[in-house]
């Protein structure tokens, strides 16, 4: 069996294995598996620029919040229906990542990662600045009538987690087949040694800025279905922290794997769920995992079960 | 087909008060292989670095196939069919053999998986590194990595093939491989050879070019720049026998 | 006037607080993410100390000042021997292992300071009435304008910042350690060459720097409250003046701070805070995209 044979057969098999535990698992885990997987769609656009292209970006939560807010103030101040509504948020994400991302990546390393920090801590203030149309911090509700697509009543548990399966698939399998292709291995190729690449002809200025659109409009379609799905929009999702989770979940599930994002927010999901039900501080554990990845496995699970036993993963 | 491939028109390189390269003017005849040598710090490097675009030129032109390429991009001239390997080696440590040479072949073959994999086989053969293709890269000895980047530049089936003191670092019977392989390609391809070794030269070379403190010395045959005395006096000293 | 009295002594804390991440920054090339937590411990244990001492303001001040920047320069050595080190300062690896820090460091205060903000008392606080100039009839006037005043104590911070920051530009300029400390920023494998212990020189340079920015937050603690999230607007700020005034650059973090907290007062007064805020974090990134070497840094060749 090659290799590409092996990645799609587990590629299909997560999917099907997602499917099938929302038959298996009582209603309160089938309600944060919908969660998961939408913001594992997140981790997923975050990965393709961390993972495989090499960027650290410490301001995605601004992308996030950008297809949040596209989506929510659409339905909200506008008054549009659902499809709509999610077309505006992806535009809305695709601009703004080819802004952001043009100036940038003028720059490099630590000052990649203190500009895109500094552009989505400015992306959070005008979130509070226009608190009169976006209620700031507080947030709105995007009510529950309202929340439909086709027809459909996605707010019931069934249709949310199916919708959030059918969205994760989607992109799940893109990336998946993105990474394999002369572009995606062009990407690995700037990781690995961007002069190298230049000198054999490729263009990779073009390649990166790509990178960004894609890895950020990404995340804008994860945070247009978070708050179609769950239906809120907040100011708490455009601050640092939402920056940090998704650089959290990658390191912790496998940086540059396809499965690593998923398995990163499962796994902080669950364990934040049960400090939070011990004590306050909560993010305490955040903390110590990322010091504790970062001193012993820079390459998360996923990443080290590669490194060790199956070097054919994706 | 002109018989001059690539040529260079006063090219020069300053930073700040220091010239790397001053005014030099350069033909590169189209299917020989030529050498071009001179003392430590006498701006080979510099030179090549802005034929190749790495580095950008203070003032002068470089004209490719009779196209001026002076205002271009390092990656645009690549693509026109230049192939660099780096003095310095820069393969891509953390990939395999077959990705890394994959890597250079598809840029041209990327449409088609099967024609990229099909060029990393025959050209990983061509520099005898077929049983080590899932190897990693930075796994691998100096000398062959060494290698392992002129044959990335293969994969590329360039026009014209700039190695940047290639056998550096290699063992005799690499050295000799190399040879081999240098003198195979010539004629479809053109090679600019920046060298120490005197013995690869004058086994290799159609054509020397002398760069000394920056600007051009001598250029000639072998036979001409050994018996050149400004070029001994300059450089060769007593390294090869007249 | 006014604001700019308040913004002179925002602009001094700042000041400190932001030489603390820029010495960090030139000396070891590691930013830390976490320095504004060094802050926020420096404003709680000065509270923790104040209120072991009891009775006198005074006296509490004074060992606040003295425990808590020691103690804070403790807790950074500590981090910088079991975690940044291990990591040979990889770039990557080091903000991400800063970030950790962070929350650690927030969330165990949260868990035993607890969410609240506490006060400290400082240790002297007249109003001192200020004077203003005019050119009258009879020459030059003084007057005092209702409700022009100061207090003496943020004059003494204004003061105390100045004083502290002479003596670390003396400190790196004229002592060995200073010398030992810009060696091993040029050229740590020279330094290290030479016997410099450069593990040594790092630990002491990050506990430095989490040091100064533990000054400035017992200096601030009087007028502020201690509070666990503190730490979040000192360190945002810090970057601003850093990048603006060139990393690594002595003069530059001190000119860039005396803008910025000057122009954060003024602005405050006439434009809403949260638009300063706004155009200063932009302001701050364009800066970095057009012209990265800030003010007065060098250019990274």
């Amino acid at each position: 069996m090659t290799n590409a044979q092996r990645s799609h057969i587990l590629h299909f098999a997560t999917i099907a294995v997602l499917a099938c535990l929302f038959f298996v698992l009582p209603a309160y885990h089938v309600g944060n598996l919908s969660r998961i997987m939408v913001l594992a769609v997140y981790a997923m656009g975050f990965n393709l620029l961390f993972g495989y292209t090499g960027l650290l970006s410490l301001g995605h939560a601004l992308f996030f919040a950008t297809g949040m807010y596209g989506l929510g103030m659409a339905m909200n101040n506008f008054g549009m229906a659902a499809e709509p509504a999610i077309l505006i948020g992806i535009i809305c994400a695709i601009v703004m990542s080819a802004v952001a991302g043009f100036l940038a990546l003028r720059t490099t390393g630590v000052a990649f990662m203190i500009v895109t920090l500094m552009f989505a801590q400015a992306g959070y203030l005008t979130v509070l600045y226009f608190g009169a149309y976006t209620r700031g911090d507080e947030g709105f509700v995007i009510p529950q009538p309202d929340r439909m697509i086709a027809g459909i009543d996605i707010t019931g548990e069934t249709s949310r987690y199916f919708a959030a399966l059918i969205l994760f698939a989607i992109v799940f399998l893109a990336i998946a087949h993105l990474v394999r292709s002369p572009f995606g291995r062009t990407l690995i190729a700037i990781r690995e040694n961007e002069e190298r690449t230049k000198m054999l002809g490729y263009d990779t200025g073009r390649h990166k800025l790509l990178a960004v659109i894609i890895s950020g409009t990404i995340s804008g379609i994860a945070g247009a279905a978070y708050a179609l799905l769950f239906g809120y929009a907040g100011a708490t999702f455009a601050t640092v922290q939402y920056s940090i989770f998704p650089l959290l979940w990658v390191l912790l599930g496998g940086a540059g794997t396809t499965l690593g994002p998923l398995i990163g927010v499962a796994f902080m999901f669950y364990l934040i769920d049960l400090s939070s039900s011990i004590t306050q501080a909560y993010m305490l554990i955040a903390g110590v995992v990322l010091v504790l990845l970062t001193l012993f496995a820079p390459q998360g699970l996923a990443g080290e079960l590669r490194r060790r036993l199956f070097t054919w993963l994706p | 087909m002109a018989s001059i491939i690539l040529s260079t028109k006063g090219l020069t390189k300053s930073y700040g008060g220091l010239n790397a390269n001053e005014d030099v003017d350069f033909e590169l005849q189209r299917g020989k292989i030529t050498a071009l040598i001179g003392p430590n710090g006498a701006g080979k490097s510099t030179f090549v670095g802005m034929i190749s675009g790495r580095i950008a030129a203070t003032r002068g032109q470089v004209i490719f196939d009779g196209r001026d390429i002076s205002a271009l991009p390092a990656h645009e001239r690549i693509k026109l069919g230049i192939a660099y390997t780096f003095q310095i080696t820069s393969v891509y440590a953390g990939l395999t053999l077959h990705e890394n040479v994959a890597i250079a072949a598809r840029r041209r073959l990327g449409k088609s998986g099967k024609a990229v994999h099909a060029k990393v086989v025959s050209v990983l053969q061509q520099v005898g590194l077929s049983d080590r293709a899932d190897q990693i890269a930075g796994d691998l000895s100096y000398g062959h990595q060494r290698v392992l980047e002129i044959a990335m530049g293969l994969a590329q089936d360039p026009v014209l093939f700039i190695l940047d003191e290639p056998t550096q670092g290699l063992a005799e019977t690499e050295v000799d491989d190399f040879v081999a392989l240098i003198k195979a390609l010539a004629g479809d391809t053109t090679v600019l050879l920046i060298e120490h070794n005197m013995d690869v030269v004058m086994r290799t070379a159609d054509h020397i070019h002398v760069l000394d403190n920056g600007r051009s010395l001598a250029s000639g045959t072998p036979e001409e720049i050994q018996a050149n005395k400004a070029v001994q006096a300059a450089y060769l000293g007593t390294d090869v026998d007249a | 006037m006014l604001a700019s009295l308040e913004g002179a002594v925002t602009a001094a804390i700042l000041a400190l607080t932001a030489m603390g991440l820029s010495i960090v920054f030139g000396v070891m090339r590691v930013v830390n993410v976490a320095h504004g937590e060094f802050y926020m411990v420096g404003a709680v244990l000065a509270w923790v100390v104040a209120s072991m001492v009891g009775a006198n303001p005074v006296v509490g001040f004074v060992a606040a000042l003295v425990i808590a920047p020691l103690v804070v320069g403790l807790i950074a050595m500590t981090a910088d021997k079991l975690i940044l080190q291990r990591l040979a300062y990889d770039p990557d690896r080091t903000i991400v292992a800063t970030i950790g820090l962070l929350y650690i460091i927030q969330q165990t205060t949260l868990m035993t300071f607890g969410p609240d903000a506490r006060p400290v008392q400082p240790p002297f606080n007249t109003r001192l009435s200020l004077p203003w100039f005019e050119w009258g009839e009879n020459g030059f006037e003084m007057f005092w304008p209702w409700g022009l005043s100061i207090t003496s104590y943020k004059l003494f911070v204004i003061i105390a910042a100045c004083a502290i920051l002479t003596a670390l530009w003396l400190l790196m300029t004229r002592s060995k350690a200073g010398l030992i400390m810009r060696a091993t920023q040029q050229d740590s494998e020279t330094a290290q060459a030479f016997g410099i212990p450069v593990g040594q020189v790092y630990s002491y340079v990050f506990g430095l720097g989490a040091g100064l920015a533990a000054v400035g937050a017992v200096l601030v603690v009087p007028i502020q409250q201690a509070h666990y999230l503190m730490g979040h607007d000192p360190l945002l700020l810090s970057f601003i003046v850093v990048i603006i005034g060139g990393l690594g650059s002595l003069p530059g973090t001190v000119i860039a701070a005396f803008l910025i907290g000057m122009s954060d007062g003024i602005i405050s007064v006439f434009f809403s805070p949260t638009l300063a805020k706004i155009i200063a974090t932009l302001a701050v990134a364009l800066v970095l995209v057009f012209r990265p070497q800030g003010l007065l840094g060098r250019v990274e060749r």
